[in-house]
């Protein structure tokens, strides 16, 4: 066992398999030389050389476009957006052309995009997105956001050993704050999977990348009030565990989604909805859900605290939808 | 007023057999047209039906100049059935796709001439928004050097649809990595009811090759060998590692932009102009004065082309339409959708 940081996961996961598997090269803006603007990828240039570690000029589409050509062919690219914010630029060929190859045409495009998402660093509002729902509604493209050191290794090497198309939304708040012990030896977190991040049984909280430790602060604040909390980190939310959602509010009653992207059209609207439709009878209170605020997110410190999620608003409607 | 319309006779080292060929690969694209366009009036093709009709013989052309056994992609857009042609694609398969017929190469998925996959087919079906598919086939040629193939990509942009973002990311992408691509724009004057005039203020649509640092060239499009010349030089100098050429063809859409359309923006002595620059005879008449064909060989060909698109016609209509359980299927790997046989 190792103790390896979020980032450090990432890379060592883009290393393995680069090792593991000719075919993967990565992609993206300062990824060689400089090694990625959060030096993410530190090292893989000198290790596998310029033909597998391409610096691109500033050209998202190109960079999608290109990585999705070559996934055609058999290889297997991680294309790095440097902020996720700039795979909105890219969003008409990830949704169009890569997204649709398989059941338009036949033709898989197995490639991966990543980037840094994710608000609580002073981004502001290009620096800071959570893109997850931008892409659900979308059929074709497979979506993971992991918010461990274990999970980000597990579900990036799934997602490139994956024959469709991964948006691999990793957190950059956690890059360097996030240490654990990791096996040396490869493996896999499954693409779809939730983990049981904690057992409880008076209210579930599905969640997912940063916000679950917002949820475990939140769940040890009320287990002092002799609350149990049970949290499902989802890892995947597409494809989701319907069935570990579902089995949850069966056993606890109580739903909440906690997302860190603004609330109206958040992913956690689609979780929502299947709760109700599906766990309607197991339901004591109606789903709820604490997201940011339907803004932009914004630069200065106490503006962006008060537009993302924090305890506070988690506590309060944890114990309405106890009191319910 | 008729005017005398220069043609080359270089025939650039073609043999009499793959002269006919192309003459061959010119009729059929606008027999198999015509066919699709009274088969449309049937309403057994339903959608759109877009013709390259006056278009035909820089389709053809560029994509001859392709090695197809060393990996070579064409990669046409909804006016380029032509380049599909050379690179092998069946008429049966296109009309079924225009039918959308549960046996066509997407099983019914996509129309038109949006299917075919680099590798296994050597071209490669467009998606509607243009210039996206100009970063795709950078890719396709970074693979191929990655794989160490020594394969040349060749792509078709409209006047209109190099006006794009994803059209200037591609060349430039490209272009800075010195990838084995030549990319034809097709300048027809006109994109849908817009004329070049109001999409662009460039000089010429190959100045635009200055901005990204690769070669160009103009050429007449409907100058049959000047295109066959003109494409076989920038595939020579792209499978030699000398990267990007863009050129652009000369050509005129002497239809409307789909069959609906009936150009009336267009100034009908526009239209006669470029009726009596026509490539098909403007090809055969310099095969003849260079002694190479005769008016049988032409009239045996076409006489193979419609044997063959009757047979491909009929093939296309005693297919079935899509069973509609199979909507849900073919999104993901897994389900072993694509691995049946069609």
């Amino acid at each position: 066992m190792a103790e390896t940081t979020y980032i450090d996961a990432i890379r060592l996961a883009m290393i393995e398999e680069m090792q593991r598997d000719e075919r993967v090269f990565l992609i993206g803006e300062d990824v060689g030389v400089y090694g990625g603007a959060f030096k993410t990828s530190a090292g893989i240039l000198d290790q596998f050389g310029p033909q597998r570690v391409i610096d691109t000029p500033i050209s998202e589409v190109a960079i999608v476009g290109a990585a999705s050509g070559a996934a055609l062919m058999g290889m297997r690219p991680i294309a790095e957006m440097q902020f996720i914010d700039f795979i909105t630029v890219a969003y008409d060929m990830l949704v169009n052309f890569t997204a649709t190859s398989r059941y338009r045409v036949g033709s898989p495009c197995p490639l991966v995009v990543r980037g840094p998402a994710g608000g609580g660093t002073h981004g502001g509002p290009f620096h800071s997105l959570n893109p997850e729902a931008m892409f659900m509604n979308r059929p074709g493209l497979k979506i993971v956001a992991p918010g461990t050191a274990y999970d980000a290794k597990g579900l990036l090497k799934a997602a490139i050993r994956d024959d469709d198309p991964v948006i691999f939304i990793e957190h950059k708040f956690l890059y360097r704050r996030i240490k654990e012990d990791l096996p040396e030896d490869d493996y896999i977190v499954p693409i779809g999977k939730a983990n049981i991040r904690r057992r409880g049984k008076d209210l579930s909280i599905i969640t997912w990348g940063a916000m679950i430790y917002l949820a475990d602060e939140a769940a040890e604040e009320l287990a002092k009030d002799g609350v149990s909390v049970e949290i499902i980190d989802l890892r995947s939310i597409l494809p989701f565990d319907e069935e570990a959602i579902l089995e949850s509010v069966a056993k606890t009653n109580r739903a909440m989604i906690l997302h860190e992207a603004p609330l109206t059209g958040g992913a956690g609207a689609e979780f929502a909805a299947r709760i109700a439709e599906k766990a309607f009878d197991y339901l004591d209170a109606p789903v709820k859900r604490v997201a940011a605020l339907d803004v932009p997110t914004p630069y200065s410190p106490p503006l962006e605290a008060a537009a993302l999620p924090d305890k506070t608003r988690v506590l309060a409607a944890a114990r309405e939808l106890l009191a319910y | 007023m008729t005017t005398e319309v220069l043609t080359t006779s270089n025939t650039h080292g073609l043999s009499k057999d793959e002269l006919l060929e192309i003459d061959y690969y010119l009729r059929l694209t606008r027999t198999l047209e015509e066919r699709l366009v009274a088969l449309f009036r049937q309403a057994k093709v339903i959608g759109g039906l877009f013709r390259s009709l006056g278009q035909e013989g820089e389709s053809v052309a560029a994509a001859y100049a392709l090695d197809y056994a060393q990996g070579d992609v064409v990669q046409p857009l909804i006016r380029n059935m032509g380049s599909i042609l050379v690179a092998g694609a069946k008429p049966s398969d296109i009309i079924k796709q225009y039918m959308a017929k549960a046996d066509s190469p997407t099983r019914g998925r996509e129309l038109n001439i949006h299917f075919g996959h680099p590798e296994r087919d050597g071209f490669i079906g467009q998606i509607s928004q243009l210039g996206d598919m100009i970063p795709v086939m950078a890719g396709i040629t970074l693979a191929g050097r990655m794989q160490q193939k020594n394969l040349v990509g060749l792509a078709f942009i409209g006047d209109g649809g190099s006006s794009t973002g994803a059209f200037y990311e591609g060349m430039n992408f490209a272009t800075v990595q010195k990838l084995p691509l030549v990319v034809i724009i097709e300048n027809n004057g006109y994109a849908y009811s817009t004329p070049t005039y109001k999409q662009t203020a460039a000089k010429t649509l190959a100045d635009k090759a200055h901005a990204f640092g690769c070669a160009s060239e103009i050429v007449d499009g409907n100058d049959v060998l000047a295109v066959y010349g003109a494409t076989k030089r920038a595939v020579e100098r792209a499978r030699a590692g000398e990267g990007v050429t863009l050129i652009e063809v000369q050509t005129f859409r002497l239809k409307g932009h789909a069959e609906h359309d009936n150009q009336a923006y267009v100034p009908p002595e526009v239209i006669e102009e470029w009726k009596a620059k026509d490539p098909l005879p403007r090809y055969e008449r310099v095969l003849m004065e260079l002694g190479h064909a005769t008016q049988e060989d032409f009239a045996r060909i076409q006489e193979r082309v419609k044997a063959e698109v009757d047979a491909a016609t009929d093939e296309a209509e005693r297919s079935p339409m899509p069973r509609p359980e199979e909507a849900s299927m073919g999104l993901f790997a897994g389900d072993g959708y694509w691995e049946e046989k069609r």
